[in-house]
């Protein structure tokens, strides 16, 4: 261990310092009194971080002999992760106070989770991804089960629990038999192995499993259960960073394996992903249409967005990873102004879900509506939004590499999919007059709403310049 | 003025934006500025858009006030009009102020509806405009979204069937569009829309899960836009989505509707189904050229039959658009003059005639053909006016009407003799609905208590059919207005078309008898 590579993890190490000096300060000093202040700083210290790890330009660094691999990729995929974290915790504040939920480790689980996904996200090896993956994880199940009095946020926990480690179980079935067939757990020898010849059935078998884990962990359908349950019992704020920055590093740790250790054998891993990209862009449709529950409804919603973010993967091209990585970029930014209107969303101090209460909105908050009516057509893919130059990334994907039924199937899936997000509208614009909602002032949610409604209408004009920088991070990523 | 294209365009939206931001309340002030607001921005686009009339060289084939600019993912932002875009603009800019003057009676959300018609104006114009093909999918398709909240929000009863049923059924339409697009712009190398009219996309016949296709690449984009321009012209058999989206949508949005959204599906088929894939514009040309035979006579008996006056103009709509895709597959002078002849001439008459049914609509608050009767008793004006758009809907000669269904059954009958005879006895047809539709609704004795005390139609109202009877009037008489600015470019367009199909024809007869 040396200080080169010390440095290079250094963002890392600075928020796990921050993590256990703020756990520590706080449980011996103001416990849940100063929960607001350290929500406050870890908003400030997730942003920061940030924006540290966006303007450092570097060439690709490894550490720990190819453990960690600080690359164009995975810094890409770290601002995305610590800005949505940000953005989610900023969110989060009011709501968990009027509802007496906050505790001052609801922000220290949350930054341990993103260390978590940052390890996932440089990963250059199996011990590592594992790692990662399970620092995650551990902080996910705690912080679903964060209202210890409700049933079902309790119950969400222990499923997201199970599953989850059902799922880990799978992933480290699949690394143990790539190492027992590789030879090694580096990316870089795996890779190696599947040059030097076909891919034998055993790494064969462990790639699926491989596979089969982080599927679980973006959800892609058919191993999907978990999410819309997690999605529903679980407190909204939570529900809004489930929805973010994990599927980002999920993502992003599954172009990591297929490319990097895997890069050889796309033909290989691209039919399963093929399918599994086809399963969930049409389950998360069609399932989401019976739903009344918004949360439950942006769990399927989900469910299909990760579906169309694995058609960009599943092209195996270099394009694909960048249309891959455009579109969780405005996947997220969607959610969380979509989150931002679930969090306003309450009758008489109580958190309503049924879409039903949504009923005449455009007629009292009309700025509120207006601002939900630009995020659900642009998540429906409708162009001129910029939800719809997502899709049209991952469609030009799949086409450029001869999938076009991929795409076909993609585009047939989206037109069901609009159908569900019209409904959202239909109540909020076409709806009778019912008992109205409370009229919430919170400029931090309004301002995260028409935020993020705005970039979707102003970014046409060059999506902010994510696609330059996208395409140097797919680059970085695809030799 | 360099950007005159864009600044025509854009107008509206900039309106709207300003309407959206600065206009407060909703008492009768603000909803009376918010009328002043979008008729003087529409009125403005007009006259802004006649300067690319008198600067228009209709001898000039290429492209005109062309703008260009980079845009992301290596798309460009290209406008520019030719001869065959050139009228449907100004057709656009045209009826907008009427559409709005024939929404002066809303007191529902007012700014709302103002704002989602001038953004539909932008869009409708930027669809004629886009010299791009992922910049007109852009316009094609956010259309919808004003659409679909001007038929949801203030439409009639049953608005919330008919507004997801346009949304879906156009929306399913058109991403099938957007996949032959990409698969396009892979194949050119590039999502001009100049530039592909001159590259030539493959026609080799090749085989998809056994089926051997016909035609090869060009076949397959061919069917993906004909999906999609189909359903919005739209053709027999997928028109179901129209007489509902109709009878639902509030006057002005239907006038929009039947008078210049339609038109997206035949400038389609003229901007790109027949220049990009002549061989499979030639191959399917007779499948097209049945349906829209089939449409006439259909959707012509269909409309005999309706009760609801809304809905018989949409049918009889479906109808006179059977001509315009046939016109347009016929692929001779005739038959594509004829077809934009007929498109310009439908969104004056068809606009004009859904306003007739919103000017009794708004006194008796029924479009049911049996609540009327002997209304010339009592509305002298309106029976005159209605007189003449009916007759200029079933193609009376000295109306724009009847130039376009002549010179679309001339080209038909060069194309194929038999389609010709079978979309002629549409005309027949067309004049049984429309007359017998006029002498149910304006002749006869004023017997029915409620109808005693209607009133003729006021000053607005006849302002505005003022400008819809000179138009028709002056196209029936002068058809030259439009022929001579489209007559060029569609002689160039047919002169590649015809070369084209040429060239391709002995590989795919070869590739067909296989």
């Amino acid at each position: 261990m040396t200080s080169a590579d010390l440095s290079v993890i250094l963002p890392e190490i600075v928020l796990a310092v921050y993590a256990m000096v703020a756990l520590l300060v706080t449980v011996y000093t103001v416990k849940d009194d100063g929960a607001v202040i350290v929500l406050r700083l870890t908003t400030g210290v997730l942003f920061l971080t940030a924006v540290w790890i966006g303007l450092h330009h570097s060439d690709t660094r490894i550490a720990f002999d190819g453990m960690f691999v600080d690359d164009g990729f995975s810094r890409y995929a770290k601002v995305t992760i610590l800005l949505s974290a940000a953005a989610v915790l900023l969110m989060s504040e009011r709501y968990m106070v009027r509802r007496d939920l906050l505790r001052f480790e609801y922000p220290v689980l949350i930054v341990l989770a993103v260390i978590g996904m940052m390890v996932m996200v440089s990963a250059g090896d199996l011990m590592a991804l594992y790692m990662g993956l399970e620092l995650q994880s551990l902080a996910l199940y705690v912080v679903a089960s964060l209202r210890r009095d409700s049933v079902k946020s309790t119950e969400a926990g222990l499923k997201y629990y199970v599953l989850g480690a059902l799922s880990s179980g799978l992933l480290l079935y699949g690394a143990s038999l790539t190492y027992g067939f590789a030879g090694t757990t580096a990316f870089s020898g795996i890779i190696q192995t599947a040059v030097s010849g076909e891919v034998s059935l055993g790494l064969l078998f462990g790639l699926v499993f491989l596979i089969s884990g982080l599927a679980f962990k973006v959800s892609a359908a058919p191993f999907h259960m978990w999410t819309p349950d997690v999605y529903e019992g679980s407190p909204t704020p939570v529900t809004a960073f489930f929805g973010t920055a994990p599927k980002v590093a999920a993502m992003a740790l599954f172009a990591r394996v297929a490319h990097d250790a895997f890069g050889n054998a796309t033909v290989e891993w691209g039919q399963i992903v093929s399918l599994l990209a086809v399963a969930s862009v049409f389950l998360g449709s069609i399932a989401a249409i019976a739903q009344t529950n918004i949360k439950r409804l942006m769990a399927y919603s989900s469910i299909a967005h990760m579906g169309y973010a694995l058609i960009g993967l599943a092209s195996g091209t270099v394009f694909g990873v960048q249309a891959m990585l455009v579109y969780m970029a405005i996947y997220v930014t969607m959610n969380v102004g979509t989150f931002a209107f679930i969090l306003t969303m309450s009758r008489d101090g109580q958190p309503v879900t049924d879409i039903k209460s949504l009923n005449n909105l455009s007629e009292r908050e009309p700025v509120k509506a207006l601002a939900m009516l630009i995020l659900l057509f642009s998540l429906a893919g409708v162009p001129p939004l910029v939800g719809f130059f997502g899709k049209y990334y991952v469609l030009d994907a799949a086409v450029q590499a001869d999938m076009a039924w991929l795409a076909v199937a993609g585009v047939i899936a989206s037109v069901i999919g609009a159908f569900y997000y019209l409904r959202i509208v239909y109540y909020m614009y076409f709806g009778a007059e019912t008992e109205p909602l409370d009229k919430i002032q919170t400029p931090i949610l309004t301002g995260m709403l028409v935020a993020s409604a705005g970039a979707m209408v102003i970014g046409v004009i060059n999506l902010f310049g994510i696609e330059g920088i996208a395409a140097v991070a797919a680059a970085s990523l695809v030799q | 003025m360099a950007n005159l294209l864009s600044i025509v365009t854009f107008l509206p939206a900039v309106a709207a934006l300003i309407l959206a931001l600065f206009l407060r309340g909703d008492d009768a002030d603000a909803r009376r500025n918010a009328k002043w607001v979008a008729l003087a921005a529409t009125v403005l686009t007009f006259l802004l858009s006649i300067f690319i009339y008198t600067g228009f060289d209709p001898e000039n084939t290429g492209f005109q006030f062309v703008e260009e600019r980079p845009w992301i993912l290596g798309f460009t932002y290209k406008m520019g009009v030719d001869g065959i875009s050139v009228l449907f603009v100004l057709l656009t800019t045209f009826l907008m102020p009427i559409t709005i003057a024939a929404c002066w009676t809303v007191e529902h959300r007012v700014k709302e509806y103002m704002i989602a018609f001038l953004l539909l104006e932008t869009l409708m114009l930027g669809v004629f405009c886009a010299l791009d093909l992922v910049l007109f999918y852009l316009f094609f398709e956010a259309g919808l979204i004003p659409m679909f909240l001007i038929i949801g929000i203030w439409g009639g009863a049953n608005r919330i069937y008919a507004s997801f049923k346009f949304f879906l059924y156009t929306f399913l339409g058109s991403v099938l569009m957007l996949v032959a697009m990409i698969a396009m712009a892979s194949d050119a190398g590039t999502t001009d829309i100049p530039t592909m009219l001159t590259h030539s996309f493959g026609s080799e016949s090749f085989n998809v899960l056994g089926v051997h296709v016909v035609g090869g690449l060009q076949t397959m984009l061919w069917l993906a836009f004909f999906a999609s321009f189909a359903v919005k012209m739209p053709m027999w058999p997928v028109h179901t989505w129209l007489p509902d989206a109709h009878v639902q949508a509030p006057t002005a949005g239907s006038v929009v509707l039947a008078a210049i959204l339609l038109k997206m599906g035949g400038y389609g088929f003229l901007r790109f189904s027949l220049p990009m894939f002549p061989v499979a514009s030639d191959l399917l040309a007779p499948m097209v050229l049945w349906l829209s035979a089939i449409a006439i006579v259909y959707t012509s008996l269909v409309a005999l039959v309706q009760t609801d006056m809304k809905k018989l103009i949409a049918y009889s709509s479906v109808a006179h658009m059977g001509y315009v895709t046939a016109g347009i597959f016929s692929a001779n002078q005739q038959g594509l003059d004829g077809a934009i002849f007929q498109m310009i001439s439908h969104g004056f008459i068809s606009g004009a005639l859904f306003l007739c049914v919103g000017v009794i609509y708004d006194r008796m608050h029924t479009r049911e053909i049996a609540a009327y009767g002997g209304l010339v008793n009592r509305m002298p004006a309106y029976a005159l006016i209605f007189l003449l758009f009916t007759m200029a809907n079933v193609g009376l000669p000295g109306t724009s009407g009847f130039v376009g269904e002549f010179l679309t059954l001339m080209g038909m009958f060069q194309a194929n003799t038999w389609v010709a005879a079978v979309a002629t006895s549409g005309v027949i047809l067309s004049a049984a609905y429309a007359l017998w539709l006029y002498r149910r609704v304006v002749f006869g004795d004023l017997i029915k208590e409620s109808l005693k005390s209607i009133s003729d139609m006021n000053i607005r109202e006849r302002a505005i059919f003022a400008p819809l009877v000179v138009m028709t009037i002056l196209l029936g008489v002068y058809p030259s207005l439009v022929i001579d600015i489209t007559g060029p470019s569609v002689a160039a367009l047919l002169s590649d078309y015809q070369t084209a199909v040429l060239d391709a024809a002995p590989a795919v007869h070869v590739a067909a008898e296989h």
